[in-house]
């Protein structure tokens, strides 16, 4: 046993920050949420990347690797608030042609709801009568499927494991997440002075933070242990933890930051709010709790 | 990342499985948990078996993963646990292996090992709990001895205990607090020694006031350098905090699906809102357990003790457990008040988690400032 990251998946790791910060920074997050539309160039660079085909088989053009792979993939994704229908476009790589490659983008309908619908070029599952919400997130638009429709187990990807691994994949996105509301906030704690230190040294603050980094590693390490055992219940359990840690990071972030995390202007909001729309997508609390409990 | 073990580990499994199915009926029963002496006799007895069986080194010679399926599979089969030879086994013993000299791992390290002779910790002061650098308690070097005198608490085993690890001030006028501690082995039935016993909530007495008067303890006892004891320390207290309770998460998994077995016999499994409570603890010991794989493994790689990472673990961990108390008071009912079921003193002795070993608080303090690189500050 050794549940370290190898080296070459922290090269992945790296090498997807590295991308991602290029091609997706800080001003074309804030560009993004002004005018919120899909880019489809970023989408195709996703593509080339082999951001969708990674677990694809090589004979079948893709990169060949698995799941603990793809979910180091998608904490990158989630910390840099990357937007659009990312996991349902991976999941249905293979099956649905263009989608491996980033020039088709892919939706589905997952818990009533479905992220991105107008960009979509394909929609798994039962999207009749959508109507649109005011998304709470301003770089998710999401419609609603009327009645109970769209709930729980249906669509095309719920099929095998897709479902779960929809699920561990989003909960993959909440780590990275969470670890950069961490970030975030001890950056800022560290710099912003009151009565006369760092507001990082007094104890209240600290608190908040080492809190963070609990949560975080909580679920960091049951995120990738299920990428690892792909059991139906850890992975259950990694979403209901992976959900906790980016609300409750969020929330605390915008707290240490003060006013200012009140504040159009910090990015904090929009991690809160893409973890919100996260965690009502596949799995949410109750079912999650649910199904951990059946394994009792 | 691998979580699987190798062939050889799980033949280790496969036999230390066997040998507890074939050895744990025929065990005698639990002493009264409130009889110290039955208890260390009890707890040396199980340690001597697992001497005899060629299971009792796990503690520092296995591989950490051999360590985990150890703990692993004698939380699960319900063994005994490690109880008055925790120190020994789980403080004294790795730092005396880490720091000490061959004469000292010679003399020290195989009686803990055979369950003759049971440690405690003189670490806590009155004066000096969370902010152990503070203690008092003064050695005076006079030849081949220190002369020591002072007073420590919170002493677990005491009233039991063959030897005790002890901190010490050797240097008053160190420019630091820090700097002028020494690590002793000091036997407890030298002169000088009074160990009072204090009662926990719980009705028990588990730990004790020791008072040190003009006590001489060899300067051969001493592990590490004279004012080097905080590095020492530092070492122990890593070990505590990242391996000292890894099988108590088990243990806690094992209680767990207990306590749902309870809850669907008496019928407040139906209950949905405790039912999911259930199922988020379920979901925290499985990732604690996740996490101690990941400590472990660190560990393993960089050759040293666990680092700050084990106060994260630590924090969790002992909230987590506190609130399984609570969730079983809720599936118990009434039966809950009742001091003869072993969940209500399992729940008392519960409270005491997010204070020894370091406060939630200070745990607090040590992620922001070690790993997260906050300033210090009040």
């Amino acid at each position: 046993m050794d549940f370290r990251l190898t080296e070459d998946q922290r090269a992945l790791s790296r090498g997807v920050r590295d991308l991602l910060e290029g091609r997706f920074d800080r001003e074309a997050l804030r560009a993004a949420v002004d005018a919120p539309a899909l880019d489809r160039e970023l989408w195709r660079e996703l593509g080339d990347a082999g951001f969708f085909a990674l677990r694809l088989p090589e004979e079948d053009g893709g990169v060949g690797l698995g799941l603990p792979e793809a979910v180091l993939v998608f904490e990158e994704a989630g910390r840099a608030l990357l937007p659009g229908p990312l996991v349902a476009t991976h999941l249905a790589a293979g099956s649905v042609p263009g989608a491996a490659e980033g020039t088709v983008v892919v939706t589905e309908a997952d818990e009533g709801l479905v992220p991105w619908l107008d960009e979509a070029d394909v929609v798994i599952g039962d999207a009749g009568g959508a109507v649109p919400m005011r998304s709470v997130d301003p770089l998710t638009p999401l419609h609603r499927v009327p009645g109970e429709r769209g709930h729980g187990e249906g669509g095309l990807l719920a099929g095998g494991d897709g479902r779960l691994v929809a699920a561990l994949l989003l909960a993959a996105e909440q780590v990275g997440s969470a670890g950069w509301a961490t970030e975030a906030a001890v950056g800022y704690a560290r710099e912003r002075e009151q009565f006369g230190q760092p507001i990082g040294a007094f104890q209240a603050v600290k608190h908040l933070c080492a809190g963070m980094l609990v949560r975080t590693e909580l679920a960091r390490a049951a995120v990738r242990a299920a990428s690892v055992t792909a059991d139906p219940v850890e992975i259950a359990g990694a979403k209901l933890l992976a959900d906790t840690a980016a609300v409750g990071n969020a929330r605390d972030c915008l707290q240490v930051l003060g006013g200012m995390g009140f504040t159009w202007e910090a990015d904090v909001h929009l991690h809160l709010k893409r973890a919100w729309v996260r965690a009502e997508l596949r799995l949410p609390a109750a079912r999650a709790e649910e199904a951990v409990a059946a394994g009792l | 990342m691998d979580l699987s073990c190798t062939d050889e580990e799980e033949a280790y499994r496969a036999g230390l499985r066997e040998w507890l199915a074939a050895t744990l009926p025929g065990l005698p029963e639990r002493p009264d948990p409130l009889d110290w002496p039955g208890r260390r006799a009890y707890d040396c007895g199980w340690q001597r078996r697992l001497y005899d069986a060629g299971y009792a080194d796990v503690h520092w010679d296995a591989s950490p993963t051999q360590r985990l399926i150890f703990l692993e599979e004698t939380e699960l089969a319900g063994a005994p646990y490690v109880g008055a030879n925790f120190v020994g086994l789980l403080h004294a013993g790795p730092t005396v292996a880490a720091e000490g000299t061959p004469e000292q791992r010679a003399r020290w390290l195989p009686p803990v090992l055979r369950g003759d002779e049971v440690w405690c910790q003189g670490f806590s002061e009155p004066g000096a709990g969370s902010d152990l650098a503070s203690l008092r308690t003064r050695a005076v070097r006079d030849g081949d001895e220190y002369v020591i005198s002072g007073q420590k608490i919170w002493t677990s085993h005491a009233e039991v205990a063959d030897w005790c690890e002890l901190l010490v001030r050797t240097d008053p006028g160190a420019a630091s607090k820090h700097k002028g501690i020494t690590w002793l082995a000091m036997p407890m039935d030298a002169p000088g020694i009074t160990v009072r016993p204090l009662r926990t909530l719980a009705g028990s007495t588990e730990f004790a006031e020791v008072f040190l008067d003009e006590v001489r303890v060899p300067v051969g006892n001493r592990v590490g350098e004279e004012n080097d004891g905080w590095r020492v320390t530092m070492v122990t207290l890593s070990f505590e905090r990242g391996t000292a309770f890894v099988g108590e998460v088990v243990a806690c998994r094992r209680l767990l699906g207990e306590l749902a077995r309870t809850a669907r016999k008496n019928g407040t499994w139906d209950d949905p809102v405790l039912r999911r409570r259930l199922g988020r603890l379920s979901a925290e010991f499985r990732a604690l357990w996740r996490i101690v794989q990941a400590n472990v493994s660190e560990a393993q790689a960089t050759g040293g003790a666990p680092g700050a990472g084990g106060s994260v673990f630590k924090l969790h961990y002992s909230h987590a457990r506190q609130e399984l108390y609570e969730a079983a008071a809720a599936v118990l009912g009434p039966e809950a008040l009742d001091l003869g079921r072993d969940w209500t003193l399992d729940r008392l002795s519960s409270l005491s988690y997010t204070i020894a070993a370091g406060t939630s608080q200070i745990q607090r303090n040590i992620v922001a400032e070690r790993i997260l690189g906050l300033p210090k500050g009040r």
